[in-house]
């Protein structure tokens, strides 16, 4: 069996922002028969929760020292390109 | 919309403000939302500290642009939605891109004290914002009930 892949889904409080994206990324990936571990949390915690992560998504910058993928984008809020940050999210979950 | 619905606080809904710049929508929807009960003196202080590092701007579809401002929440005493618009945009900075600037005519000022809870909310008022013609119709509303019937009646199904 396949380990789950871990994303990481930041926004500045993690409060509201990181909850839509979140949720969003969950159902997207559920209705393609993708099951991925997400963890929600501030900006600033990235860099001490990056070492468990195979992915991160986030709407607000982030500094990563880590060599994995970085997705910056409010798709998941305003639905501008949120198809094709979706492709673009299953594209690393299935590299 | 229920989520939303609910936590919308009529008092805290302000048309047509003619707010100078972001600061004083925020200032003025927190004074809302301290004087309803629902966060604390300290509320709208960290909210405009926190835009500063960690802006909330959110460039739309439509044109007309919006922000969510909010804070941690220690500030908040229980969940609710404060909402404006402006006949003339101020300059909020962009989320993502920080650097940029957003000229906003919506702003949802949110006191949130449990996401987990509110996501249904927070999903909302997402769908909210990638609605073009819900956009509009909002920024048109001449009165508090329109929006809240804008928000039950045209926001389900789209």
């Amino acid at each position: 069996m396949v380990k789950k892949k871990t994303i990481l889904v930041a926004c500045g409080t993690a409060v509201a922002t990181s909850t839509v994206v979140a949720k969003a990324i969950e159902e997207a990936l559920e209705a393609r028969g993708l099951y991925v571990n997400i963890r929600q949390c501030k900006a600033a915690e990235v860099p001490s929760l990056v070492a468990d992560a195979d992915l991160i998504v986030t709407t607000t910058p982030v500094s990563v020292d880590k060599d994995i993928p970085v997705i910056q984008t409010l798709a998941f809020l305003t639905g501008m390109g949120r198809e094709e940050i979706i492709e673009q999210i299953v594209g690393y979950l299935q590299s | 919309m229920e989520a939303l619905e609910k936590l919308l606080v009529k008092s805290a809904i302000v048309l047509n403000y003619p707010a100078e710049d972001a600061k004083d929508v925020v200032t003025e929807l927190g004074r809302h939302l301290f004087e309803a009960g629902y966060v604390r003196d300290s509320f709208v202080q960290a909210a405009l500290e926190r835009e500063k590092t960690l802006p909330t701007g959110l460039p739309l579809l439509g044109g007309i642009n919006a922000a969510i401002p909010h804070t941690d929440v220690e500030h908040v005493l229980k969940p609710g939605v404060a909402f404006a618009t402006l006949p003339q945009p101020v300059t909020f900075q962009n989320m993502v891109l920080p650097e940029e600037e957003v000229p906003v005519r919506i702003v949802f000022l949110l006191a949130l004290d449990e996401p987990k809870a509110q996501v249904g909310m927070l999903q909302e008022i997402a769908g909210v914002l990638q609605n073009p013609e819900l956009i509009e119709d909002l920024v048109n509303a001449n009165d508090c009930e329109d929006v809240i019937d804008i928000i039950r009646n045209r926001g389900l199904g789209q």
